[in-house]
């Protein structure tokens, strides 16, 4: 089976081609595109107005980069959410005109579950992990337990994307600032004292901005107060996973996320994998950001267990939690 | 003298062991590699002082506790009276409706009573109490406070419903009847605290 899927939640467009293949994801087109505004953060309007340009030239492009014709497509699957209204209908429009043009189904699948599960579709041996979710807007430790994805622990107030982002504002980086602000860190010698904040399995990360905020005005070196900012919330962001892992008894940990890419929370993520004798595991770039493959992947998998949707019930959902979706195609 | 490890979590091992011919457990947290030195230190020594500390007041609010022995910041070892009971995690799934609802009141009883202390334990999930004599022991106090605000305590009781939902979803009407016997048993007017768990429940993402 062939599923073409389309991703438009927030800043990114895109269009990936998967079929399946021994029970396990073959990618055979995956193409990206990425609204970064000239200033400020994302504006949603603005982000869709972005995705109605691009959309139906990408999709034209990768079904060629898959080397197939439309007729060869079985199945659409697009985003349904969690993310941005504007950019959400934009990615719905596009896939109920491609399911009606081409006479083929459509699905609308949760885009936290499609991080999971690319995991699990893509990288050998990972079959059930926790995975820890970061991104701009998200922040979530997932597990499989009692037939659902259940959200062990979240941030209470802002993603950590966000955060990081918001403090490169305020020191008058572009967005997305993640890897400026990386490479300002791996300078940072001083670790200055941040609050870290920790709920059972939540986290908070508003209190810490604010004190970061601080040792900015009060003139603190920006490479120091970036280290500190790395290391406090991605110590907090380990721990969490951690217990997660250590309450739902499970030994493999998955990343995935824009945040992700970071190769210090990589490198703390794997550490603590090690110390508990379990496996660690990261999807590659592309199919860790926000990407169509792991929409269509999502969508191949539940078509398959039986799960079918109208074009007239394709309905978009800004607020698509994670535990809302029955897991009907795992044991 | 031989320490045998009965249980691992994310952040300590918990081992039997004896002290002065007691037989004890040994909680001791971990070293964790993943993070710099000053924020491991930090984190082991506020947090084995402060769980001593609220295990002890929580005590002498009326909550069974494991009663303490010995303290170690350095070495973050805390050596506590052991308890030979079932993990309420363990038991509660396969207790039948009425004896479920009775452990379950019981539970809101007892956070109720360290929240009269403003005692706010930081973890509450199954995971973190022992029954034993038809009592309801709590432990596991290291990301506690004593904060006086309804909004720690119903943070506090916000994280016990979601470990609720995740492990005991089936049974999630248990979450009422703590907050029953949470009713029963606080002195300030509950609805305000049970008001403050909707509130956080909205703020998550996506509500």
């Amino acid at each position: 089976m062939i599923c073409l899927g389309i991703e438009g939640t927030a800043h990114t467009i895109s269009i990936g081609v998967v079929k399946n293949q021994n029970k396990k994801c073959k990618v055979l087109s995956n193409i990206i595109k990425i609204y970064r505004p000239e200033q400020g953060g994302i504006h949603p309007r603005e982000a869709a107005n972005h995705h109605a340009f691009y959309v139906a030239d990408l999709i034209k492009e990768s079904v060629n980069k898959a080397k197939l014709g439309f007729s060869e497509i079985d199945l659409i699957a697009f985003s349904k959410g969690p993310g941005l209204g504007p950019c959400l209908r934009t990615a719905a429009t596009a896939a109920r005109a491609l399911s009606l043009s081409i006479n083929k189904p459509i699905i609308g699948v949760n885009h936290c579950v499609a991080h999971l599960e690319i995991g699990r579709g893509t990288l050998d041996k990972c079959s059930d992990p926790v995975l820890l979710y970061t991104s701009g807007a998200n922040t979530q430790v997932i597990a499989f337990a009692e037939g659902k994805y259940r959200v062990f622990g979240e941030t209470l107030d802002i993603g950590i994307g966000n955060c990081i982002d918001k403090f490169g504002r305020i020191i008058g980086l572009d967005f997305p600032c993640g890897p400026a602000v990386e490479k300002l860190a791996l300078k940072g010698k001083k670790y200055l004292d941040l609050p870290y904040s920790i709920k059972g399995m939540d986290i908070a990360f508003s209190g810490l901005l604010t004190a970061a905020e601080q040792y900015y005005k009060n003139k603190e070196k920006i490479e120091d107060i970036c280290y500190s900012i790395q290391e406090t919330t991605f110590a907090a962001l380990t721990e969490v996973t951690e217990r997660a892992m250590a309450h739902t008894e499970k030994n493999q940990v998955l990343l995935g996320g824009g945040v992700a890419a970071n190769k210090r929370l990589r490198e703390m993520v794997n550490i603590m994998a090690k110390e508990r004798g379990a496996s660690f595991f990261v999807p590659e770039k592309d199919l860790c950001i926000d990407n169509g493959a792991m929409i269509a992947w999502l969508g191949l998998l539940m078509y398959k267990s039986g799960i079918r949707m109208k074009v007239e019930n394709s309905f978009i959902d800004q607020r698509f939690r994670t535990d809302m979706v029955d897991v009907t195609w795992r044991d | 003298m031989t320490e045998k490890i009965i249980y691992q979590g994310a952040e300590a091992k918990i081992c039997i062991s004896k002290y002065m011919g007691f037989v004890v457990v040994k909680k001791r947290r971990l070293k964790k590699g993943y993070r710099i030195k000053q924020i491991d230190n930090k984190l082991i020594s506020t947090r084995t002082k402060e769980e001593a500390k609220l295990m002890i007041q929580a005590r002498a609010a009326g909550v069974s506790v494991p009663i303490i022995y010995d303290v170690d910041l350095q070495e973050g070892v805390i050596t506590m009276e052991y308890l030979k009971g079932k993990r309420i995690k363990d038991i509660l799934n396969s207790l039948d409706e009425n004896e479920r609802a009775r452990i379950c009141k019981k539970i809101g009883e007892s956070i109720a009573r360290f929240h009269n202390n403003d005692i706010i334990h930081g973890d509450i999930t199954t995971s973190n109490m022992i029954l034993l004599d038809d009592k309801i022991h709590f432990f596991d106090f290291g990301l506690g406070e004593i904060n006086s605000e309804v909004e720690a305590k119903g943070v506090d009781l916000h994280v016990l419903m979601e470990a609720i939902e995740s492990t005991h979803s089936k049974y999630s009407n248990c979450f009422n009847y703590v907050l029953d016997g949470y009713k029963k048993e606080l002195k300030q007017d509950a609805n305000k605290v049970i008001k403050k768990i909707q509130e956080i429940v909205k703020r998550g993402r996506y509500r």
